[in-house]
């Protein structure tokens, strides 16, 4: 029983209670993703199935997602260069206390590739629509699965607007 | 977490079997169910995993949608058919939870989530006669804000919290199950129970029935349906009150009209009463408004949730008033 993690395959618990955001913290060490409510309610959990599915850790049994591959903030630098969207948060100054930015970003990333899909959201007017522009709106809506208790959403929606306009370009 | 064995299902009568093992629970997305083996609500020996199982959504020879239970919340939003035919199904499963929750969640999941009441999470502070039949209620006395207006009884004022049901129970779904016995549909309007003496007993299921799919049937008029939920922040909470509503008229005249209400009951509420009254009479404000009194004529409020008598009212009627317009 394995479990790819940012690329590396690791074995699952023997016991199937361990979540998958224990297996991270405790178990391998990976203390990135963060564990703010444990019940799924703040989104600070926040990381990636298969390269781009977002889902909360905290609420995932690890041997649920056995032969999947699973990515958390420590899984998107590339050879020590900080991921672009990473990079955006620093520069527009994305968080504060940083515990919420793990989940941020991953919870990011995975919302650029349901917009890519167009998948719709709770304001998006026209279901029928093949193409979702990234309004503040829509931004904040996708993004509200992610709370931020130092209140740094200015620069949040800045950093993910700013890297969603240059990934688009 | 109390300690359960895990394992995974390869099919529905695979899943069956292993559903008939002492204290078996069936596991899908997991973001109830895990939060509840956490806070040791619940207590199953065996979690059987039923998302391998199917999560094809598929159009039926009779014009309806059967959507394998296991397809993700967001699967069934954003696909195309139920977005052009039945877009109030992609407006309330948008409306709920988060998109990472929707991203795991599945439909049987979410349509055997339990109740949100803060008593019954509260399993060392609080009575609560979901969690220890005969215990008593805390949340009848307590507070109440949240609960149910519609159907309570003296056990339980808790509701449903599904937003994806709530059109599921104004699209007249049916819901496919399988036990050992055999296979059965039922519609997903009685599914659900609502509390009476036994509040425990949430659904009509068996011991070990699974929910595998569930079907929607053909309903041109759908194309003109919505879902509208008010709740205390813009996103990423619970519904005070919703309406899903379907609306088809023919000259000024309702000719077809569907409607639900959640947040309200101990299941997804389907407005019969509204239904009835509306049918065959001008679509006008004032109709609509009536027919939002009728069913609300029975509502039982609590210390807290009074409010939720009018906001209801007013909702149904906005609701309807705005499918008028877009059938204009």
């Amino acid at each position: 029983m394995s479990i790819n993690i940012n690329g590396s395959k690791m074995s699952l618990p023997d016991d199937a209670r361990v979540s998958l955001l224990d297996l991270l913290r405790e178990h391998l060490h990976l203390s990135g993703a963060k564990k703010g409510c444990d019940q799924g309610a703040c989104g600070a959990c926040t990381v990636l199935v298969d390269g781009s599915e977002r889902i909360l850790s905290c609420l995932a049994l690890a041997v649920q997602y056995e032969g999947r591959s699973i990515t958390s903030i420590e899984g998107l630098a590339v050879n020590g260069a900080l991921h672009p969207l990473q990079r955006a948060f620093i520069e527009h100054d994305g968080f504060q206390c940083g515990y919420c930015t793990p989940g941020q970003i991953c919870s990011a990333i995975g919302m650029a590739e349901e917009l890519r899909r167009c998948v719709p959201s709770q304001v998006t007017e026209d279901l029928s629509t093949v193409t979702i522009a990234l309004t503040h709106d829509e931004l904040r809506e996708r993004m509200s699965g992610n709370l931020c208790r130092c209140g740094a959403y200015n620069g949040i929606v800045a950093a993910i607007s700013e890297h969603h306009a240059t990934e688009a370009t | 977490m109390t300690p359960f064995t895990y394992a995974r299902a390869s099919d529905a009568v695979d899943a069956v079997r292993l559903g008939g093992q002492p204290l078996a629970k069936y596991l899908g997305g997991g973001t109830n169910l895990v939060d509840l083996l956490r806070e040791t609500v619940e207590r199953p020996a065996a979690l059987v995993d039923v998302t391998g199982l199917s999560s094809a959504i598929e159009e039926r020879p009779d014009g309806g949608l059967l959507i394998g239970a296991a397809a993700k919340n967001t699967a069934v939003a954003e696909h195309r058919t139920v977005r052009t035919r039945y877009p109030v199904l992609s407006r309330a499963i948008v409306a709920g939870a988060s998109a990472q929750i929707r991203n795991m969640a599945t439909v049987g999941g979410n349509i055997l989530q339990r109740t949100r009441c803060t008593y019954f999470y509260d399993n060392d502070g609080s009575r609560c006669n979901k969690r220890l039949p005969g215990q008593g209620c805390d949340a009848l006395d307590g507070f109440n804000r949240i609960h149910a207006i519609l159907g309570a009884s003296p056990a339980c004022v808790a509701t449903h919290p599904s937003d994806m049901c709530v059109a599921l129970a104004a699209l007249g779904a049916v819901v496919h199950l399988r036990s050992a016995r055999g296979e059965r549909m039922l519609p997903l309007t009685d599914l659900h129970r609502l509390p009476e003496d036994h509040p425990e007993i949430e659904t009509v299921l068996e011991s070990g029935e699974l929910i595998t799919a569930i079907e929607l049937p053909a309903l041109p008029f759908a194309v003109r349906s919505t879902y509208r939920k008010v709740r205390d922040r813009a996103s990423y909470a619970f519904a005070l009150i919703s309406v899903a509503a379907a609306l088809e008229l023919e000259g000024g005249t309702v000719k077809n009209v569907r409607l639900a209400l959640g947040g309200v009951a101990h299941k997804p509420w389907r407005a019969w009463e509204a239904e009835a009254f509306l049918n065959g009479r001008p679509a006008t404000v004032e109709n609509f408004r009536a027919a939002a009194e009728a069913e609300l004529s029975h509502a039982k409020p609590l210390r807290d949730n009074g409010f939720k008598v009018e906001l209801a009212v007013r909702t149904i009627a906005a609701v309807l008033g705005e499918l008028m317009g877009e059938n204009a």
